[in-house]
């Protein structure tokens, strides 16, 4: 398991040299002339996994993106405990269909190590991939991995770095249930160990698992922001409702 | 007849054909080694870098990738020659006029190709390395290196085009026996004289040459792919 010091738990006031909380405040995404995000005011904290729930669609890989400074926002601020840029490798990002490297696992993970200037090491490169469930899978290439496999390696190279916060964008969209499970139980040791994690899912099954916070996001614009309990049992939306009966909020 | 002298020529090693031979190789790989140095980090630059010209230059690059050989040998002619501007160098009519030539050819060959395939490798791994917060440099060498397959086929496309051309080393080199004669040039001349015996030879060993060489390459292809993804 990683060994790391809980992240400060309060939500508001941030510890020096964190960038968190990121904060979100009137931020527009547009592409052309298409509105992709309205309005987005958040403030994601340090503490236990914020859940970014909604159909397709409704801009929750954007936004996480723009928590991860990938993206710029077209209108308004994301700042980072106050700065306008966040400290490097500070934060670790894992794409729904993650990218392997043409190379062997080990050598993918020693990469992700290097990039955050850490030393590519053998008893930390194992570390890792025990971590994630990939022991003695070194040599493999990793493009010959199957997609739960793929998917644990993308999440070893994200550790690697080491981060404060982990952004997870639908990591499990196309596992059958036991790459799933392992996903998420990958997920809820590392939050346990103290990574903020902020995680998009339209699975409201795996937002039940997994979630503190929920934010519930429709059509580019933050409909709710609550604790896991209050937003499953007393949404305080229409859509939010909707969603969480199983309607279909388009 | 002439099939049976020339597979004789070679058996027996033959010191004038495994002369030109030597020296064939030797011009060939010098040009695609100062091509590759200049074609491949020249289509990263371009594949990677936003700048105002940037579609032109990429159109020039894959225009250029047709290239006529005598062209080229013009070119490197008119460089060369007493009164060019490199004249009193006095590279002209030597093998070191030949590699310039053969680099000036396929230069362009690998930068165009090079620059396809690294930036459509870049397109897939853009999101991943800038989440990582790769540096530009290391991006660079990341992506020379998770397309060494792919560049390796580019430079033996390079290597082929180069070993195959006749009209600029037989300009720039002038066919000098001994010296500036290559499989290509002493093939077209002794067919001209009615030698076929040592044009069949020379023909059966380019041919092969460039066979080994692209089996080679498959094959390091296949087990890399095989080894490391």
């Amino acid at each position: 398991m990683l060994d790391r010091t809980p992240h400060n738990e309060s939500t508001t006031a941030g510890v020096l040299g964190s960038d968190l909380p990121i904060r979100f405040a009137g931020v527009d995404y547009r592409v052309a002339a298409v509105s992709i995000l309205c309005g987005i005011n958040l403030e994601i904290s340090a503490g236990p996994p914020t859940i970014l729930l909604g159909p397709n669609g409704s801009g929750k890989t954007t936004l996480l993106k723009l928590a991860m400074g990938l993206l710029s926002p077209t209108a308004g601020s994301v700042t980072y405990n106050g700065r306008e840029k966040p400290t490097p490798g500070t934060r670790a990002f894992v794409f729904q269909k993650p990218m392997m490297l043409r190379r062997t696992v080990a050598a993918n993970v020693a990469y992700a190590l290097k990039a955050a200037g850490r030393r590519p090491d053998r008893l930390e490169i194992a570390r890792l991939l025990a971590e994630v469930g990939l022991a003695g899978m070194d040599d493999r290439p990793a493009r010959r991995l199957s997609g739960g496999e793929q998917q644990r390696l993308a999440l070893a190279r994200a550790l690697a770095r080491d981060p404060e916060v982990l952004f997870l964008d639908e990591p499990t969209a196309s596992l059958d249930p036991a790459s799933t499970k392992a996903v998420e139980d990958i997920v809820s040791r590392v939050a346990q160990s103290g990574v903020k994690i902020v995680m998009t899912t339209h699975d409201l099954g795996q937002a039940r698992r997994l979630a503190s916070e929920v934010v519930f996001l429709a059509k580019g614009r933050l409909i709710e922001q609550a604790p896991a309990e209050i937003f499953f049992t007393k949404p305080s939306t229409d859509e939010a409702r909707r969603f969480v009966a199983g309607d279909l909020v388009i | 007849m002439d099939t049976s002298s020339a597979l004789e020529l070679i058996l027996t090693g033959d010191a004038t054909l495994f002369a030109i031979v030597r020296l064939s190789l030797l011009v060939t790989l010098s040009a695609t080694f100062f091509a590759a140095l200049v074609g491949l980090p020249l289509g990263a630059i371009v594949a990677l870098t936003n700048f105002p010209g940037r579609h032109a230059i990429i159109v020039v690059l894959n225009g250029l990738m047709g290239l006529p050989p005598v062209v080229v040998g013009l070119l490197v002619f008119l460089l060369l020659s007493r009164s060019g501007p490199l004249g009193p160098l006095g590279l002209l009519f030597t093998p070191t006029a030949m590699v310039i030539a053969q680099t000036v050819l396929i230069t362009p060959i690998i930068a165009a190709l090079s620059r396809q395939v690294i930036e459509d490798l870049w397109t897939e791994y853009r999101e991943e390395l800038t989440a990582m917060e790769v540096g530009p440099l290391a991006r660079v060498k990341t992506l020379l290196w998770d397309a060494r397959f792919s560049l390796v086929t580019i430079l033996l496309a390079g290597f082929g085009r180069a070993a195959a051309e006749v009209g600029a080393v037989m300009i720039v080199g002038g066919n000098i026996e001994s010296f500036t004669r290559v499989m290509t040039t002493t093939i077209a001349l002794e067919t001209s004289k009615g030698n076929l015996p040592l044009a069949i030879g020379l023909g059966m060993v380019l041919m092969t040459l460039i066979l080994v060489v692209n089996a080679l390459a498959w094959g390091v292809r296949r087990w890399s792919e095989a080894h490391a993804g």
